[in-house]
């Protein structure tokens, strides 16, 4: 193993500084369905994400990602346990790009602006703005149907900025794309997320995804979700995921992943 | 991995020093992101092409000419044949010629604009009744269960069946016409607009919560436009339940006050047994029927699909 990954074993991560967190999760837990017959879905989660920090969290299906980002979104509540996000509203990117197809590229990030009370005047400006640091200017007026799928990601990012959240969730952003337009946007996030400062959590299942652009790997366990473990990554970025410090870490990481889908078959 | 001295498989040379195999340019040329994504964007663009008119013209408009042409020719043919007789079928011409005389007569338009004017007005005041009730039922859960049934239960009745309903409550009058007409059209536009509304992507209004979209905000900036295409295509269908309703009341309820529309005329030739009457009467109502759908609605729904992306150019 290359020396420069170090493995913590903690539930709680995050940054060693004292400062407030970007997200907390304490204790979640999720049920689904009528008492009696609920079904777990997450089981105490505590998780916190500094800010600027790039967290991944990384599981098989049914660990209950994405309701996890659901409930850090708001989009839904925890049966127990808390959420804090000082920040406010988080934003939120989808696998689909969520673009609405009856406003034109520039007018989607205008809505968010918009719905983000930021006054008028600025909206035209501050939409070219972001397009630009998508690599999109000049795409204001192009239909959603008119754009590519890495591009509509593209503006499904700069919408999401456009919210001026500080804190960015994704749900497996880049599982639709093919594999060069995943890099190129992994290129983007990466620099994005630097120049920004964002704290993001990421949902994926694609291990050299989560190995390729975070500081820190969860593992979550299946059934009901749990933090199986977590990985700090020092890999310098910007990172490639044929790096083979990515592709050693992966190969760890898939083991232990493997493992814990395994289990799953044993009762 | 250590290879035994026994084995005689030829083992792969061992790599220098740890060097892992790369396919990576080297550090001082490293491929730009820019210039790769530039690329991307290049090869998958989507370009949309409008068809030319003369394609246009061509494809869509000839093939609809020429079968009206043939089904004319066909008409000739059957009258010349004599197959039956010129009081049951006349000719294309003598209808023709009905029509001169009504232009003559100065009467053409005055009784084609009593019905477009009875029809396009009762439609809109369908649209404003059938828009708050179908908002209404697609978003509160017991007026859904309450009348959601009814509404589209509404739909199969045939409007004509509420004609005689009508004059008993309102007489024989403009009134009675509006109300067959709101009774045709309302639970189409309602429904039109409960099925747009529920066909909007669940995503959608995801997103739009994430964004800060909830409630009035939402209805507005995501629900409703979301929801256009459906709510379009029930408008087209509810202009055709206040065309057919207002024809069948017009031929059913007769009364001097009433004024000569399309339906009063088609009625009144047939009491004078004259068949080219009758024929140039369904005619101009056929014609109405599909001039306001090709003037008004076609282009409107095909616009909005466009926009979406949601109409395939057809090659």
């Amino acid at each position: 193993m290359t020396p420069a990954l170090t493995t913590s074993e903690t539930a709680l991560g995050g940054e060693v500084t004292g400062g407030a967190p970007a997200v907390r999760l304490s204790h979640v837990h999720k049920t689904f369905g009528r008492p009696g017959a609920a079904t777990p879905v997450l089981d105490d989660i505590s998780l916190d994400v500094a800010p600027g920090e790039f967290v991944t969290l990384l599981g098989a299906s049914g660990c209950g990602k994405s309701t996890l980002l659901n409930l850090v979104a708001g989009l839904d509540k925890p049966t127990a346990g808390s959420i804090e996000v000082p920040g406010g509203r988080p934003a939120l990117m989808f696998q689909d790009h969520a673009l609405f197809p009856w406003l034109t590229a520039g007018r989607n990030i205008e809505l968010a602006l918009r719905l983000a009370g930021v006054p008028r005047a600025e909206r035209r400006p501050e939409a070219e703005r972001l397009l630009e640091l998508v690599r999109l200017g000049g795409s204001y007026d192009k239909r959603v149907h008119e754009l590519s799928g890495g591009m509509r990601q593209r503006v499904a990012m700069a919408r999401a900025l456009a919210q001026g959240s500080r804190v960015l969730l994704m749900d497996e952003p880049f599982a639709a794309l093919d594999a060069i337009t995943r890099d190129v946007l992994h290129d983007e996030i990466t620099r994005i997320w630097a120049e920004r400062q964002l704290a993001v959590l990421f949902v994926t299942h694609n291990v050299r995804e989560a190995v390729r652009l975070a500081q820190r790997v969860v593992l979550l366990s299946s059934r009901p979700g749990r933090v199986a473990r977590e990985w700090r990554i020092d890999l310098p970025q910007p990172r490639r995921i044929e790096d083979t410090g990515v592709a050693d870490l992966s190969i760890e990481i898939t083991e232990e992943l493997r493992g814990e889908i395994r289990r799953h078959g044993k009762h | 991995m250590a290879s035994t001295d026994t084995a005689p498989v030829p083992v792969r040379e061992a790599p220098a020093e740890d060097a892992p195999l790369r396919i990576r340019p080297a550090k001082d040329a490293p491929v730009s992101t820019e210039d790769l994504g530039a690329g991307l964007d290049a090869l998958d663009s989507v370009v949309v092409q409008r068809t030319p008119l003369a394609q246009t013209l061509r494809e869509k408009v000839l093939p609809p000419a020429l079968a009206v042409v043939l089904v004319i020719g066909l008409w000739q043919l059957a009258f010349s044949l004599e197959l039956t007789d010129t009081y049951k079928l006349p000719s294309p011409a003598m209808v023709w010629q009905s029509l001169a005389d009504l232009w003559t007569q100065g009467t053409l338009f005055s009784i084609i604009w009593t019905s477009i004017w009875r029809g396009v007005s009762g439609f809109l005041a369908a649209v404003v009744i059938g828009t708050p009730i179908g908002l209404l039922v697609a978003r509160v859960k017991p007026v859904r269960a309450a009348i959601g049934p009814i509404l589209s239960g509404l739909q199969s009745l045939p409007s004509v069946a509420w004609v005689p309903a009508a004059v008993i409550w309102l007489g024989i009058n403009d009134s009675a016409m509006y109300a067959v007409i709101l009774l045709g059209a309302v639970p189409s536009i309602a429904n039109g607009l409960v099925s747009g509304v529920d066909q909007v992507p669940p995503l959608f209004l995801r997103a739009g919560r994430t964004m800060g979209a909830t409630g009035l905000a939402g209805a507005r900036h995501v629900l409703l436009p979301a929801a256009l295409p459906g709510y379009l295509a029930g408008l087209k269908q509810g202009w055709a339940f206040s065309w057919r309703s207002l024809m069948a009341a017009e031929l059913i309820a007769s009364s001097p006050d009433l004024g000569l529309g399309l339906g009063r005329y088609l009625e009144n030739s047939r009491e004078a047994s004259d068949m080219s009457g009758v024929l140039l009467g369904i005619i101009l109502i056929l014609f109405v029927g599909i001039a306001i759908d090709l003037l008004i609605f076609s282009p409107l729904e095909r616009r909005v699909l466009r926009s979406r992306g949601l109409l395939v150019a057809n090659r």
